[in-house]
């Protein structure tokens, strides 16, 4: 007899969890591995008999987080460390490179959404291919650059060259969301009397608000997860991002502030990662909007 | 007098830029003007001092011709890092394509909780890349790795001996393929399921109506429909593993005896810590056709997912 599964419980929604639920656990786990970490005291963390996944007491039993954690850990990355003006440093570069990104890519994608007629599409994805030439490739010559002009260990360096990628990126997704805006619309405004530029920023700009949030977004989380610009342009510690601030400033010589760490690189992805979720759907959108259709 | 002149003139700019030939160019050049000021000339420019024996410091040096590409191509470390490169790839993307499949199949639904699982599985890649991998090189650490003391718990290895991920060559391979592919999912997830989204409805429907089965369903209109697509995913993939540097810099630095370095960190290492800037540029130039010939696919792909 072929085996049944039983009446209500829908087998569709149970292969569901059962499928992305161990998903969840892997790509998540290290987050909350960060986390267990950084509320851990020295000698629970670095005694061998420990559970790890847990909080222990000093005897090896299992306790809470509030009887044996601590705080500790986190006061010192606040206190002790630069680690507050990475995250100001970050925040600064990534709302200026946002800005500039927009000025540039607004009019671009719109102009080849609506305007360019043909051409549009191939130009649009050209501008795309732009986005994967890798900075592996330009660190060199742009770091030279860099010095030439004077801007070596300043945020100024890191705001002049991230454009450079976000630029084609947000000029990207722009395309593909003014697409999806009704033509009807602007029509209206032009036979009303409007100037095109005007019927830009009156109509068109306001209505596409989400998809222009979304591309803020994503361009913003490409300035705090940029690395090789970051390490090589920037390198007194007053000057580091968070990205290339953590990994180099925090760890002294062979010492870990486990801890400490942990909490420096769990504390910008959960935001982040909240952000993403939240715009998920329109990023698919603008996305796919683009030409990949 | 000045306003009779004044007049016609701006009436001709505004006519002008009612004009789709010229506004266009107008919206869309400073944007390309940028792009070839950030990425072409230094492009240009790395091209170029890969020709030349120029050295940390300098913008430029004595042409040598290809000498530098020759140069490195007889390097042992550097067809270590070649090959290196190409096999976490490779490997990265074949783990990305089956789990992205299988995954996307099953969060288009919709079910109680979604909005958290979608966040979970979204962390990898709204993390700062540097500070993932951190997590990662705590994960396997050589003395407290969480990895290793669930291992011995469940007696797979000695807990007196156990695997040192980050310090044997092969291990460190596993682990820098693992966090590539672990990294990039979530992105191709994504892709995937945008690529879904696109399918359209009549097709499902029919193919219900005609009482495809599940499997048949999937291998004569999933599949095919979601291929473009899915080459999109694969494409983006590899150019953001094959250029990446920040995982193996991290994670392992290239060690242990630079027997993990890429084309990446080994350009590194050569162009900006040893300062042969020439030699350096040559080095992360070997990738440019890799790149080349994804782009050129993509966009062959791009045209065609829209065609159909």
């Amino acid at each position: 007899m072929p085996f049944a599964w039983p009446r209500g419980v829908g087998w569709r929604k149970v292969s569901t969890y059962l499928v992305v639920g161990p998903f969840a656990i892997v790509l998540a786990f290290p987050f909350y591995w960060m986390l267990t970490t950084m509320f851990k005291s020295d000698s629970d963390l670095y005694t061998a008999g420990h559970t790890p996944y847990t909080f222990n007491h000093p005897d090896g039993s299992i306790g809470w987080p509030w009887q044996t954690g601590t705080t500790s850990h986190l006061s010192f990355l606040f206190h002790q460390t630069q680690y507050p003006t990475w995250v100001v440093n970050t925040l600064l570069v990534g709302l200026a490179v946002v800005a500039i990104t927009l000025v540039f890519a607004l009019p671009a994608g719109y102009a080849l959404a609506r305007l360019a007629g043909g051409w549009g599409q191939t130009a649009g994805v050209g501008i795309f291919l732009v986005y994967l030439v890798p900075p592996t490739l330009l660190f060199l010559p742009l770091s030279r650059l860099i010095a030439q002009l004077g801007l070596q260990d300043t945020l100024w360096s890191l705001i002049l060259v991230y454009p450079s990628f976000t630029i084609p990126f947000a000029t990207w997704l722009l395309m593909g969301f003014f697409k999806t805006i009704p033509l009807e619309l602007e029509d209206a405004a032009l036979v009303d009397g409007c100037s095109r530029l005007k019927a830009l920023v009156r109509i068109v700009f306001p209505i596409s608000l989400p998809g222009i949030l979304t591309v803020v977004i994503f361009a913003f989380s490409l300035c705090v997860n940029e690395f090789i610009y970051a390490f090589t342009f920037t390198s007194s510690t007053g000057e580091r991002t968070i990205s290339a601030g953590v990994p180099n400033e925090l760890i002294v010589g062979d010492v870990y502030h486990w801890q400490a760490l942990m909490a420096a690189c769990l504390i910008p992805a959960v935001p982040l990662a909240l952000l993403y979720n939240t715009f998920l759907d329109r990023f698919i959108k603008g996305f796919t909007g683009g030409a990949f259709r | 007098m000045e306003v009779v002149v004044g007049q016609p003139r701006r009436r001709r700019w505004a006519n002008l830029l009612e004009e789709r030939r010229f506004l266009a160019p107008a919206l869309i050049s400073p944007a390309v003007i940028f792009m070839v000021v950030v990425v072409g000339v230094p492009l240009g420019w790395a091209i170029y001092l890969s020709f030349t024996d120029a050295i940390g410091g300098s913008l430029s040096g004595r042409w040598v011709g290809i000498d530098n590409f020759t140069n490195v191509w007889h390097d042992q470390n550097f067809r270590n890092a070649l090959e290196n490169t190409l096999i976490i790839t490779g490997a990265s993307q074949v783990i990305v394509v089956v789990g992205a499949a299988i995954l996307s199949h099953f969060l288009v639904r919709e079910f109680r909780g979604k909005w958290i699982f979608r966040f979970l599985i979204l962390l990898p890649w709204a993390a700062p890349v540097s500070l993932a991998v951190l997590g990662w090189q705590w994960i396997l650490d050589s003395l407290f790795s969480v990895l290793n003391w669930t291992l011995a718990q469940l007696h797979l290895v000695s807990s007196l001996n156990p695997p040192q991920w980050l310090g044997e060559t092969n291990l460190a391979l596993l682990a820098i393929i693992f966090v590539h592919a672990w990294r990039i999912l979530p992105f191709a997830v994504v892709i995937f399921i945008a690529g879904r989204a696109s399918i359209p409805t009549e097709v499902e429907d029919a193919a219900k109506i005609d009482g495809a089965s599940a499997l048949k369903k999937l291998w004569y209109i999933d599949l095919p429909l979601q291929l473009p697509i899915a080459l999109v995913a694969v494409l983006f993939g590899i150019v953001f593993t094959a250029a990446d540097l920040t995982v193996v810099f991290v994670l392992t630095h290239g060690g242990p005896f630079n027997s993990t370095q890429v084309l990446t960190t080994w350009a590194f290492q050569v162009g900006i810590e040893s300062g042969s800037l020439g030699q350096g540029a040559a080095i992360s130039l070997y990738l440019f056709p890799l790149l080349a010939l994804v782009s050129v696919l993509m966009l062959f792909f791009a045209r065609r997912a829209q065609v159909s």
